[in-house]
């Protein structure tokens, strides 16, 4: 069975039609690119899959596991495995990044029926994976995301990752605002964290991403469609003669 | 969608879920008649067998009162107040004299046993229970003065607090036992011809807590007073009156709950600190009154005056509020700067839901040379709910020197609420340096997704968030108060989002 299958997907903004059937076949341990220009309808995709407000689906379905994901709430969907890194990660002041992690995957467990996790194992836990990613340990003591550096926010939601350990991980433009050395960094984590079990969706804008995070499959939206699928070579391809062959297409 | 319509759901259930305090005790009362006149003042002072001194204050502010109008600057709005048509008296008949805790009616004992008040004289272990095996953790106490109605009904750790030569009784106590201290002190503060409810606080308060430290004391331990509304159609008038004499310290906390009832019940306290020559009283409160239902129907009225003298050099006052209760609230715990060096401090926070109006803040004002004062501020409106700041910062002529920082941060959840900052800063003269930082902001979708995306409940995100705006003001909680006024903050917001 495939973990996520998007099949023929409609999705509405305000009246506005922004996915006009989309369909997208995701298995374990695959990782797919979904490359497209701007206002292609990559983020909607991602924010419908990870249950965001404000969108009306107006057709087709959404499988997880074999499971109706649009059926479910959207920490029901976090508890069942789904994980959306976000392109802009807010701040939350007041509030420690090690409160929150331990917050947030409390609920999942308690979503799933597992115990919750004491104080002292949690703390252990998460410095033995933010060790494992290379993230200062005083990262954890600051307010969520709160005066972090670009490079540092994506850093959290990888260590976010790591540390909820779901099985689908969807990438919104994670290139967004770094610079080389620390897209560099942020690809290092997503790859540390690719298994045979767990399967990611990497969106970007730029084929430069691909090259550090390498996709099994890659996949070219315009208008609210997938219009073309292919190997990693797609994106080579995309590089050299851009977008604009496929806006008819569409 | 399922969630949205759960959130409906959650907050037509506002009243019955979310106020944990809203029980009655059964218990018979001993009740003055009806309606205020010169006879109530009577009674009163009579039921507590005052010296005549005491009847002949009480009388004169009940002549000013009836001078007074009611005042309506404040951005509440309520019905007309029938004054007539409360009790200004109320206590638990007593079985006999009490001697010890024991004897104390046992529904009493109950009720606050479901508070979760110690009537008891037990330890309160700090935080967390100590781990199985492992070392204690220090216990540290807590004294309690227990207010049922118009009668304080226990006092605990009082024979402790007398070696420290410590006095902690209920007023009405001290008016006999120490007349000398309580008319040296009493309406210093707060004068009887103060402000409408003030000057109606002074003609019938019944009872509330006396405490004195003398010259040099560190109280051996946190000193609380806890309140309770419970007997139908009457008001709570209590009055407080803290006195920390030279180079003492003492750290006081309040607590108030009310049963849930559909009328409007009126609590109109009066809280008064002093503090001399290097002093320091810090008093923090955790106000739960019962706020009404969804509808807006029921909850008190609480119409407090609270304010501190740092009469003496190098003396300090710090006010903390936690205010998640009352229909309405109007309070405004101030400091007097009258000493030279002297500081004050105000650390609150508002929260406001369904209907509930607040109109809260605090008045600094600086009269010594050299005075400082810091205002930190966070209000939460949800719900339909109206959260207004309003505060004075003034300097004095001879005030050189004088400094104040205030920052009012105000949330909003929701789009059906209102938060509101009026500021007031005088400056007499120009050594004085006021700063003053307002911010408002609301919860933005993008925050409470990112949270449920994590796998956080709409209503844990909430809390969550709300937590860390008020971070700053936690801090100054006594830690055992903090760990509650955490959990009350989450409850206070259930539903709130919708």
């Amino acid at each position: 069975m495939s973990l996520l299958e998007v099949k023929d997907l409609q999705v509405r903004v305000e009246e506005r039609e922004i996915l006009h059937g989309l369909s997208l076949t995701v298995n374990p341990g695959e990782v797919h690119a979904i490359m497209g220009p701007n206002g292609s309808g990559k983020s909607t995709l991602s924010h419908v899959i990870a249950g965001k407000p404000g969108y009306e689906v107006t057709g087709g379905q959404i499988l997880f596991k074999g499971e109706d994901l649009l059926e479910m709430a959207p920490n029901e969907r976090a508890a069942k495995g789904v994980f959306l890194a976000f392109q802009y990660p807010v701040e939350i002041p007041g509030v420690t990044t090690w409160n929150f992690l331990h917050a947030a995957l409390n609920a999942q467990r308690k979503a799933r029926g597992e115990d919750e996790i004491s104080s002292p194992a949690f703390l252990k836990k998460v410095r033995e994976v933010a060790k494992s990613l290379n993230i200062p340990q005083d990262m954890l003591k600051r307010g969520v995301n709160v005066g972090f550096s670009g490079g540092e926010k994506k850093r959290n939601e990888i260590l976010q990752m790591a540390l909820f350990e779901p099985a689908v991980c969807i990438l919104d433009e994670m290139d967004s605002g770094l610079d080389i050395d620390a897209l560099r960094i942020a690809a290092d984590g997503v790859n540390a964290l690719r298994s045979p079990e767990r399967a990611m969706v990497v969106i970007t804008h730029y084929q430069r991403l691909l090259n550090y995070i390498v996709p099994d499959v890659v996949h070219v939206m315009s208008k609210g469609r997938v219009v073309k699928s292919g190997g990693k070579e797609l994106a080579l391809e995309l590089e050299e003669s851009g977008y604009a062959q496929f806006e008819d297409a569409a | 969608m399922p969630a949205v319509q759960e959130t409906v759901e959650r907050v037509r259930r506002i009243d019955v879920d979310q106020y944990r305090y809203g029980f009655e005790t059964q218990i018979e009362s001993d009740k003055a008649p009806k309606g205020l006149s010169e006879d109530t003042v009577r009674f009163i002072s009579a039921k507590k067998n005052e010296p005549a001194w005491m009847l002949e204050w009480r009388l004169e502010a009940y002549r000013r009162w009836l001078t007074m109008t009611e005042p309506t600057w404040a951005r509440v709005d309520y019905p007309k107040i029938d004054y007539q048509d409360i009790y200004y008296y109320a206590a638990p008949k007593p079985k006999k004299t009490l001697s010890s805790i024991d004897e104390i009616d046992p529904e009493i004992l109950k009720t606050y046993e479901k508070l979760g008040i110690p009537l008891r004289e037990v330890a309160i272990l700090e935080g967390v229970e100590p781990p199985p095996g492992g070392p204690q953790t220090p216990s540290r106490k807590i004294a309690v003065d227990a207010v049922f109605d118009s009668v304080s009904v226990a006092t605990t750790f009082q024979k402790e607090l007398k070696a420290a030569g410590v006095i902690f009784m209920p007023i009405s106590e001290a008016i006999r036992e120490h007349p000398e201290l309580v008319q040296k002190y009493l309406g210093t503060v707060v004068p009887t011809s103060d402000n409408y409810f003030a000057t109606l606080n002074s003609a019938v308060f019944s009872d509330g807590s006396f405490v004195y430290v003398p010259p040099g004391v560190r109280c051996p331990m946190e000193l609380s007073t806890y309140f309770r509304i419970n007997e139908r159609n009457t008001g709570q008038f209590e009055r407080t009156l803290i006195i920390a004499d030279k180079g003492s310290y003492v750290s006081y906390l309040e607590g108030c709950t009310a049963p849930q009832r559909d009328e409007n019940q009126l609590h109109a306290a009066v809280v008064e600190l002093v503090t001399l020559d290097d002093a320091e009283i810090k008093y923090s409160t955790v106000q739960n009154w019962y706020p009404g239902n969804s509808e807006g129907k029921g909850g008190i009225y609480n119409f407090v005056t609270k304010r501190g003298d740092c009469r003496g050099r190098n003396s300090k006052i710090s006010w903390t509020q936690v205010e998640t209760g009352s229909a309405i609230t109007w309070k405004y715990p101030s400091c007097i700067l009258r000493g030279d060096n002297s500081s004050g401090e105000f650390y609150s926070i508002a929260i406001s839901n369904g209907f509930q109006q607040v109109d809260s803040g605090t008045k600094m004002i600086h009269l010594g040379k050299n005075t400082s004062s810091r205002i930190i501020s966070k209000g939460i409106a949800a719900g339909r709910s109206q959260n207004t700041y309003r505060g004075l910062v003034s300097a004095h002529r001879k005030a050189t020197g004088a400094r104040n920082y205030t920052a009012c941060d105000s949330l909003l959840i929701g789009d059906k609420c209102g938060a509101h900052t009026v500021p007031y800063v005088e400056a007499k003269n120009s050594s004085a340096t006021f700063e003053h930082e307002a911010t408002t902001s609301k919860i933005s979708e993008d925050v409470l997704f990112y949270c449920i995306q994590r796998g956080l409940s709409q209503e844990e995100a909430v809390g969550l968030v709300v937590n860390g705006f008020v971070k700053d003001v936690l801090q100054q909680l006594p830690m055992e108060f903090a760990v509650e006024a955490q959990k009350l903050i989450s409850i206070s917001l259930e539903g709130s989002v919708g």
